[in-house]
């Protein structure tokens, strides 16, 4: 099983240096995780890393398929409330 | 590995002493600085006014990672903590940043320093930022570095950092507050989890601070940026301000946040707005209160290679930087020629300066009192008025008043546009320019067209020519005085409410 980078990706560089297990490269479109190598990060990190640090909702899909950080997981915002925090915001 | 070091140079403190912090306590501009940090200070780019229309500072781009997120930044560009938004460097290995350094050094004698730009934060990618210091402080060492950090991972690389040629650090300090910062910055990266809201920007806040006082207590120069939001930490700001010039910070920048829908960032997109010109300037005289504000940071890269008024930048492609043979021992001394002939310039200005600044004070004040008036300035470096109107990318904004001429700030021309869709005829370029000089009473160019004249004029800015190629202050302070003298600086600006119709 292995986490994998999808095309949202936007090449930021932040998750390559932190995988344990040197699974995760450089490429174009965007970078990739090697399936093979990735562990989930078991056995050395609590969390994922690369999901722990990038900045993209649903650029890296968990062995489900599904998206590791899901929308609103990072700005804080759950999609229902994204109209009335946007109003909040245009008012200041 | 960083600790055992750091118990090192709590000797190494002691014995510099105190450098800044404790002696910044009331006084502002540089006299609360000891002279050898005065010195570092002069031909300082970020720093010095003057040198600033002389001396260059040039960025790579070594360092991708970052271990925030700032509710202004995509990710894709530059980091927004230090950069215009919207820039993309190209990423660099060290030794291509190397290579490309000395190239434009050997060829610009102008440039004097080095930055690690974005995107990312340097010192998230502690390897590649300090491979490329180490050889430069080795191969280059008439090139000051410096290194600006969102702070979070500061504490732990203060003892590397001390090792270099080292001249300042910049740290992005937008809030003290963690209830402030939970608005600004959604989560950090720390000790490998991700840490959310408010407790993560309580972490990032600490972490900053101690930074910022582990750095002046070892005598290095910090400046510290702010974003200001309003609505978010507008307020807070002045607070910040107080807070990091006990610290010992040297400078205290206060940048407008640029937030466009197109950036794609979590502001742009959900339509947070940016200061106005007069909030901002509002809130940095506030600040300037009781620290030495930084007004000429262009929010750009403020690269050597654009400094010159001339767009350079393609002389130095990495391809052509492989290729070159760079001859630097040679090159190094061809810098300092240059450095002192300027250095020799400024002297001489600064005497000429204040001749003209006493016949302006004794006119003025034999009169009523008379207030202050911004005026803009088209230059495109050397200090002297020397741009035509219609080619000038941004102005110089300086505020003269009865006693002095101070710059302001930097306000530029079409800052994001690239002539797409929104970007209508002609006639809406000077319309935006015209908008962009709000505030402004005249604006000084080396020449300008008939037909941007009349509608400078008709908005209330008035066009004047009459100064190319003289230096800046002296220019300002003439045409102050002749406003003074025609007696329109006793009333109310009239163009006020001209402006609020166009
Ligand atoms: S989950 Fe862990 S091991 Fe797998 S790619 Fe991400 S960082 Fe590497
Ligand atoms: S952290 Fe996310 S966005 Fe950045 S390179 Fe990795 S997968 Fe792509
Ligand atoms: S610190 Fe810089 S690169 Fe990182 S998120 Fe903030 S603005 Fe972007």
């Amino acid at each position: 099983m292995a986490y994998e980078i999808i095309e949202s990706c936007v090449n930021c560089w932040a998750c390559e240096p932190l995988c344990p297990s040197d699974a995760i490269f450089e490429a174009r479109p965007h970078f990739k995780i090697d399936a093979k190598k990735c562990t989930e990060c078991e056995g050395d990190h609590v969390d994922p890393q690369c999901v722990s640090i990038c900045p993209i909702e649903g650029a890296i899909l968990n062995p489900f398929s599904e998206p590791a950080n899901p929308p609103g997981s990072l700005t804080g915002i759950p999609p229902e409330r994204m109209e009335e925090v946007m109003a909040e915001i245009q008012s200041r | 590995m960083e600790l055992k070091v750091i118990g090192q140079s709590e000797d190494n403190t002691a014995e510099s002493g105190c450098s800044s912090s404790g002696c910044g306590g009331s006084s502002d501009q540089l006299s609360h600085l000891p002279e050898h940090i005065r010195d570092k200070v002069h031909n300082h780019p970020c720093y010095s006014e003057e040198a600033h229309h002389h001396f260059a500072r040039m960025h790579v781009a070594v360092a991708p990672a970052c271990n925030i997120q700032c509710h202004y930044c995509n990710r894709k560009y530059d980091c927004a903590n230090e950069s215009r938004p919207g820039v993309v460097s190209e990423l660099l290995t060290p030794d291509q940043a190397v290579k490309k350094v000395m190239a434009v050094a050997a060829n610009i004698p102008q440039m004097t320093v080095l930055g690690i730009a974005g995107p990312g934060d340097p010192l998230a990618n502690p390897e590649r930022t300090f491979d490329t210091f180490r050889q430069l402080t080795e191969k280059a060492p008439d090139i000051k570095l410096c290194v600006s950090t969102n702070g979070l991972s500061l504490p732990d690389q203060v003892e590397e950092l001390c090792k270099h040629n080292i001249d300042h650090v910049t740290i992005t300090i937008n809030c003290v507050d963690p209830d402030v910062g939970a608005k600004i910055y959604p989560w950090i990266f720390w000790n490998n989890r991700r840490i959310k809201g408010r407790k993560g920007a309580k972490i990032l806040i600490e972490q900053q601070q101690k930074g910022l006082k582990m750095l002046t207590d070892r005598g290095i120069l910090v400046k510290v940026n702010s974003v200001m939001i309003p609505g978010v930490n507008d307020q807070h700001l002045e607070e910040v301000s107080k807070v990091v010039k006990e610290k010992g910070a040297f400078l205290h920048n206060v940048m407008p946040l640029i937030a466009e829908a197109e950036h794609g960032t979590f502001y742009g997109v959900m339509g947070q707005r940016g200061p106005t010109h007069d909030e901002l300037q509002t809130l940095q005289d506030k600040c300037a209160g009781d620290m030495n504000m930084m007004r000429h940071c262009r929010q750009c890269r403020a690269d050597a290679v654009g400094m010159l008024g001339e767009d350079r930048g393609d002389e130095f492609t990495m391809d052509k930087v492989e290729v070159m043979d760079v001859d630097y021992e040679q090159a190094m001394i061809k810098r300092a020629d240059y450095q002192a002939e300027i250095e020799a310039k400024l002297e001489a200005q600064k005497k000429s300066a204040n001749e003209t600044f006493i016949p302006l004070t004794a006119l003025t004040t034999k009169k009523k009192e008379t207030r202050p008036v911004l005026m803009a300035v088209a230059t495109s470096g050397g200090g002297v008025i020397n741009q035509h109107f219609g080619h000038a990318k941004e102005f110089l904004i300086y505020e003269a008043s009865m006693t002095d001429v101070r710059f302001i700030g930097h306000r530029k021309v079409d800052l994001y546009c690239s002539g797409g869709d929104t970007c209508g005829d002609a006639e809406t370029t000077l319309q935006k320019t015209i908008r962009l000089l709000e505030g402004c009473e005249a604006v000084l160019c080396s020449k300008i067209g008939y037909e941007p004249w009349e509608v400078l004029e008709e908005s209330g800015i008035q066009p004047n020519g009459e100064h190319a190629m003289e230096p800046i202050e002296e220019a300002v302070a003439k045409v102050y005085a002749e406003m003074a003298e025609s007696g329109q600086l006793e009333q109310q600006r009239q163009a006020d409410q001209l402006q609020a119709g166009a």
